[in-house]
């Protein structure tokens, strides 16, 4: 087995919050400088920046996987993974159905753009993104795993929007694959922290909105290949797989 | 003179919050008898588990199953769903299990917090 360097949460221009430097090819360009094997994309309720990425990373040897950060009715935000690009289209179409309809106003949220491989603006969405899903965390996390996805409670050690800053405590009903840490957290008192479940995974990822943020918080994966099903077998520690937190 | 009326007489039960401010009673009916002490407004359940006290109404729109964990860990009063919201079935159920009073108003938090106050 081999170590996988990993940074799943990361931002681009189509987030109002990210920069408009988060283009295809600075992110690229930023994860390969800071040594990662593995990234996510994970714009707030929206897939659309993820296929030119992830076409960008198989050129330059970066594994791209697709997926969001979505914002749930309580105000939880949570990553969201997916394996193909058929998927990632219908949990889009998941996301569409959901959105509360707020307008963006570029001039206060910043802009949402979706971007080409060349940097040009191809798209600019007009619903606030940061808005929530009509949906609470526990049905967003049931129709993700049927969708096959990966369902991931955003730096759950944060003061706002996190799981335990919104919801006190895991929700007992929630089927999470992993818990996200930010750099700054401290592993060993969340692994015995009683609001989460006992055995609970947990990853560190950078949650990046400009390019050098990128891989300033990152996970080990010791797997097989950089792949989201090793990746997948690896959160439930299969045939020794396993996932190591710098720090 | 004002004539002094003993303190157990001027406690504020639940269910008379709910005539005077005119709330829906969702859940927890065989709690309303429950004395309100204060109140905390608050949509952060952690903010809520580290500083509601021991008989608050809970004023909030969180109304998630959560809820009734954390009202029933602190010993609130009631909790009481602003905006129209209206809890699912699973939310009802497990707060009439756990005796938990759930209430609902259409007022946001702001207004009915302000009719509530100088009631308690």
């Amino acid at each position: 087995m081999k170590q996988f360097k990993a940074d799943l949460h990361i931002h681009t221009t189509l987030s109002p919050c990210g920069s408009l430097d988060m283009s295809p090819k600075n992110i690229i360009a930023a994860a390969l400088k800071a040594g990662l094997d593995m990234i996510a994309i994970t714009d707030h309720n929206s897939t659309k920046q993820v296929q030119v990425i992830k076409e960008l990373g198989q050129s330059k040897g970066i594994e791209v996987i697709g997926g969001a950060e979505i914002n749930s009715s309580e105000e939880v935000h949570c990553l969201t993974l997916f394996e193909t690009g058929e998927v990632l289209q219908e949990f889009q179409e998941y996301l569409d159905r959901h959105l509360v309809p707020v307008k963006n106003d570029p001039a206060y949220f910043g802009y949402q753009v979706v971007v080409n491989a060349n940097d040009e603006i191809i798209e600019e969405e007009d619903r606030l993104l940061i808005s929530t899903l009509d949906v609470g965390v526990v049905e967003i996390e049931q129709a993700v795993h049927k969708m096959g996805g990966l369902f991931i409670p955003a730096h759950i050690d944060r003061p706002f929007n996190g799981i335990i800053s919104q919801l006190g405590f895991v929700p007992y009903e929630l089927k999470a694959d992993a818990y996200g840490l930010t750099r700054h957290a401290d592993l060993v008192k969340w692994q015995n922290d009683k609001r989460v479940p006992e055995n609970a995974v947990f990853l560190r990822n950078s949650d990046a909105h400009r390019p050098r943020a990128i891989g300033r918080a990152f996970s080990i994966f010791e797997m097989n290949d950089a792949t989201f099903s090793e990746m997948r077998k690896t959160l439930i520690g299969e045939n020794g797989r396993k996932i190591i937190l710098p720090g | 003179m004002t004539p002094i009326v003993p303190k157990e007489e001027q406690k504020m039960k639940v269910s008379e919050l709910v005539e005077k401010a005119g709330l829906v009673v969702f859940a927890g009916e065989t709690a309303v008898a429950n004395e309100v002490t204060g109140g905390y407004v608050s949509d952060l359940l952690s903010d809520v588990m580290a500083n509601a006290r021991e008989g608050d109404i809970w004023i909030t729109l969180q109304s998630h199953m959560n809820t009734i964990a954390v009202a029933s860990l602190k010993d609130l009063a009631a909790v009481l769903l602003v905006n129209g919201i209206v809890p699912s079935a699973e939310v009802i159920a497990r707060a009439n299990d756990e005796g938990i009073v759930v209430l609902g108003t259409g007022e946001a938090a702001f207004s009915i917090t302000g009719k509530i106050y100088p009631l308690i």
